[in-house]
């Protein structure tokens, strides 16, 4: 009961009071947002996550101001906990001290009440005298309640009943502060505990003093201050009201600065991403707009150097590609006339040689023969030329495949008959079109057929045309000498010829496959080649149906079933 | 065979070269250097056939083209010596019937030139009606509610060798024999171009053609409005 055993009293106090008084303050409070959170519909919530998964993976700005938002939010959250923590400790400390304070002087006025009651014979007067007196301390205003219970330690034989002096009673005082009054005579105890009070929804946490009062007759009684915490309760739930206003507002400002920042740097990120993409789409005198001399702006700068760079070089691959076509354009123009004169005169003297001497008809003979060759490879090498500069283009048309096999082989058949070649065609019965360039086309087939006649040693020639979804193919096969093993790789390569000591009696230019490849290419086709030696070989194209597409496979096998039982294709 | 030719190159060794050629086979032959004076010989020689090479000084053979065959039908073949697409199909748009490319052997130019100068040998009195048009072989005439129609004789060929099997599709290649002369594969190119050039005078509408219709993958064939 003295001012310095009030200390160990506090103590017990700050130990009850998380558990019980601000555990039920600070859970109302928080209530609102796990509520709001529940609230969607499962699919809703599903297509939500799923639109705010794609921002966050596409957006920068996204991502830095949602981070921004949830860091914001964690700080708040943990600074406003604490602070809300420190104001609920500072003002249950003070309405502890300001109660204890005021029970101390009330239990001594009390005591000194009881203590000049002469009336005390029995425990009515003792009950009666007590009425009064916990009516008196008790107060008018209502702020505090009193409660009077014998403590349990007391053996007196003299019981009087509890006496309070209102609605709250000593049932509601916990055992452990009476036991913690019985225990100490002159130590005031405190503890906070929620009683239900008329007039409020829910349970209100209430500050207990505890003192013991030593009674004429009935002895050891505790004497009970009830202090209910409705104002500190109230002030705390506006002030939680605040801080989650105001945190909201903060969030929401900080987001609106990370907006604010972020788009200072997406923006022109932004902007760099739309120029190189209009760069890489051909546009190459897109450039950024370069401000100021920040990060940003440096960015924008080297940017642009980049893009003089890229800019500089293709226009010089660009002239170099137009340089090169002009030549080979010039040169076509310019070596044809010439041999145009020269054809017509050596034509001239062939067509005159009977009126000259044998050596002399014979030289014509060797002139016209050489002029064609001549002719033919300075062809080519326009055409490879062409290929080299990527000056070749396709002039596609829908074309069935079956007729212009059927051309080429109509134009071969002359040939086929002088080397004593037979040229059998199977295809599907059905058109097997595609779009692609005939002419094209047409040099490619003429190419395989010819070289098939040439090195078929007289043996069938057999070509076979199919199509599947995606595309169609021919497969030009002879019974010839074939080829070798690694020699497939190496006979589309430019004068590749199949044995160098051969005489060169074949009068090819030696770039017929390397311009069919090139042809073959230019429509994302294939063209491949299989050869076995004594067993002839096999040349197939594959064309897709509609030039450019991928073809996923050939619907013809290029090596024949009969030798193979690989995979047909 | 008779028949006057107007061979315009600046190479003088190729054209001294076409005479001997074209002389040796009887036909006349006219030359000129160059394409600013090509024009005015046209009108002075009045040939039945122009041998145009396509790179002139002066004015360039795709001009000369133009402009001889503003006034005129005459069948012109050009020499080129180039056989890119573009090139081509300029110098045919340009209003040429045929084109020969350098190097040519000279029994093909030979009979580039008899193809175009064969025809009217035939003059069997005919009369063909296709769509709303009114064909007059012999006479050489086309009429539209009597209104004559101005054809080259290319373009009228092609239109009779149609007009005189409706409803057969003619490949291009069956054209290019019929109309064109070619005894082997020629470039289906010259078929599309001059079609397109029929089109353009004979069709009310030249993007939905009635009277010259494509058959896809195939050709063409003449079906009525």
């Amino acid at each position: 009961m003295t001012g310095s055993s009030q200390l160990p009293g506090t103590d017990v106090a700050s130990s009850s009071r998380d558990d019980q008084g601000l555990g039920s303050l600070s859970e109302s409070a928080l209530a609102p947002i796990p509520e709001r959170l529940g609230q969607r519909t499962p699919e809703a919530g599903a297509s939500i996550v799923s639109r705010l998964v794609h921002a966050w993976r596409r957006s920068l700005q996204f991502r830095v101001v949602t981070t921004t938002m949830m860091l914001g939010m964690l700080v708040l959250g943990v600074v406003g906990s604490y602070l809300y923590q420190r104001i609920g400790d500072r003002l249950v400390q003070s309405r502890t001290d300001q109660a204890t304070a005021e029970a101390l002087s009330l239990t001594e006025l009390a005591q000194a009440r009881f203590y000049s009651t002469d009336k005390t014979q029995n425990t009515e007067a003792v009950t009666v005298a007590a009425q009064s007196i916990i009516a008196e301390i008790a107060g008018t205003e209502r702020s505090r309640y009193v409660v009077l219970a014998r403590l349990s330690t007391n053996v007196s034989s003299y019981v009087i009943n509890p006496v309070v002096s209102g609605e709250v009673n000593d049932s509601h005082i916990p055992d452990e502060l009476e036991t913690a009054v019985a225990e100490d005579p002159a130590v005031q105890k405190v503890q906070i505990v929620s009683i239900p009070l008329t007039g409020e929804s829910d349970l209100v946490p209430c500050l207990v003093v505890g003192q013991q009062l030593d009674l004429p007759l009935a002895r050891g009684t505790g004497i009970y201050y009830v202090y209910p915490l409705q104002r500190e309760r109230s002030s705390l739930a506006v002030i939680s009201q605040i801080f989650l206003s105001g945190g909201f507002v903060l969030v929401a400002l900080i987001g609106g600065v990370a907006y604010v920042v972020t788009r200072l740097v997406v923006t022109p990120v932004r902007q760099a991403t739309m120029v190189a993409e209009r760069l890489a789409a051909g546009r190459l005198t897109e450039r950024m707009v370069a401000r100021g001399e920040d990060d940003l702006a440096s960015l924008a700068t080297s940017f642009n150097a980049m893009a003089e760079g890229l800019q500089r070089q293709i226009r010089q691959l660009e002239d170099l590609s137009r340089v090169q076509q002009r030549f080979v354009s010039d040169v076509s123009h310019e070596l044809r006339t010439p041999l145009t004169t020269i054809r017509m005169a050596g034509e001239l003297i062939h067509d005159s040689r009977a009126q000259f001497e044998p050596a002399v008809a014979r030289s014509a003979e060797l002139l016209r023969g050489e002029l064609d060759r001549f002719e033919a490879l300075l062809a080519d090498l326009l055409e490879v030329s062409r290929f080299d500069a990527g000056a070749a283009v396709l002039d596609v048309e829908p074309t069935d495949l079956r007729r212009t096999v059927a051309k080429v082989v109509d134009g071969c058949q002359q040939l086929a008959e002088r080397k004593g070649s037979r040229i059998t065609v199977r295809d599907p019965g059905v058109p097997c079109e595609a779009a692609y360039d005939p002419r094209r086309v047409e040099r490619v087939l003429r190419n395989l057929i010819v070289n098939g006649i040439e090195h078929g040693e007289g043996k069938p020639l057999e070509i076979r045309v199919a199509g599947n979804d995606g595309a169609v193919a021919v497969v030009v096969r002879d019974h010839g000498v074939g080829l070798r093993p690694g020699e497939t790789g190496l006979v589309f390569n430019r004068f590749w010829r199949a044995d160098p000591a051969r005489a060169r009696t074949t009068g090819g230019t030696g770039l017929g496959l390397a311009i069919a490849l090139e042809d073959a290419r230019l429509h994302s086709g294939w063209l491949q080649a299989w050869g076995a030696p004594g067993e002839g070989s096999s040349f197939r194209l594959t064309l897709p149906r509609a030039p450019g597409t991928h073809i996923a496979s050939s619907p013809l096998p290029l090596k024949p079933m009969a030798e193979s039982l690989e995979d047909p294709t | 065979m008779k028949g006057r030719v107007l061979v315009v190159d600046d190479d003088l060794a190729l054209s001294e070269m076409l005479s001997i050629v074209l002389r040796q086979e009887g036909l006349d032959v006219t030359h000129v250097a160059d394409g600013t004076s090509a024009v005015a010989a046209f009108r002075d020689s009045r040939p039945d056939l122009v041998l145009l090479d396509v790179m002139l000084p002066g004015m360039d053979g795709m001009e000369v083209c133009r402009r001889i065959r503003a006034e005129s039908g005459v069948p012109i073949v050009m020499l080129t010596a180039r056989t890119d697409t573009v090139d081509v199909v300029v110098g045919l748009e340009s209003g040429a019937d045929d084109y020969v490319v350098k190097p040519f052997k000279p029994q093909e130019l030979v009979a580039r030139i008899r193809a175009r100068l064969r025809r009217g040998d035939e003059p069997e009195p005919e009369r063909l009606d296709i769509g709303d048009l009114q064909i007059d072989v012999a006479g050489h005439s086309v009429k539209r509610d009597g209104r004559a129609l101005s054809l080259t004789p290319l373009e009228f060929d092609l239109l009779v060798a149609l007009a005189r099997k409706p409803w057969q599709v003619f490949t291009r290649e069956v054209l290019l024999e019929q109309v064109w002369g070619y005894r082997h594969a020629g470039d289906t190119r010259l078929v599309n171009v001059h079609v397109q050039r029929l089109r353009s005078k004979i069709e009310h509408d030249p993007e939905r053609p009635q009277i010259v219709v494509t058959v896809r993958g195939v050709g063409y064939k003449a079906g009525p409005a």
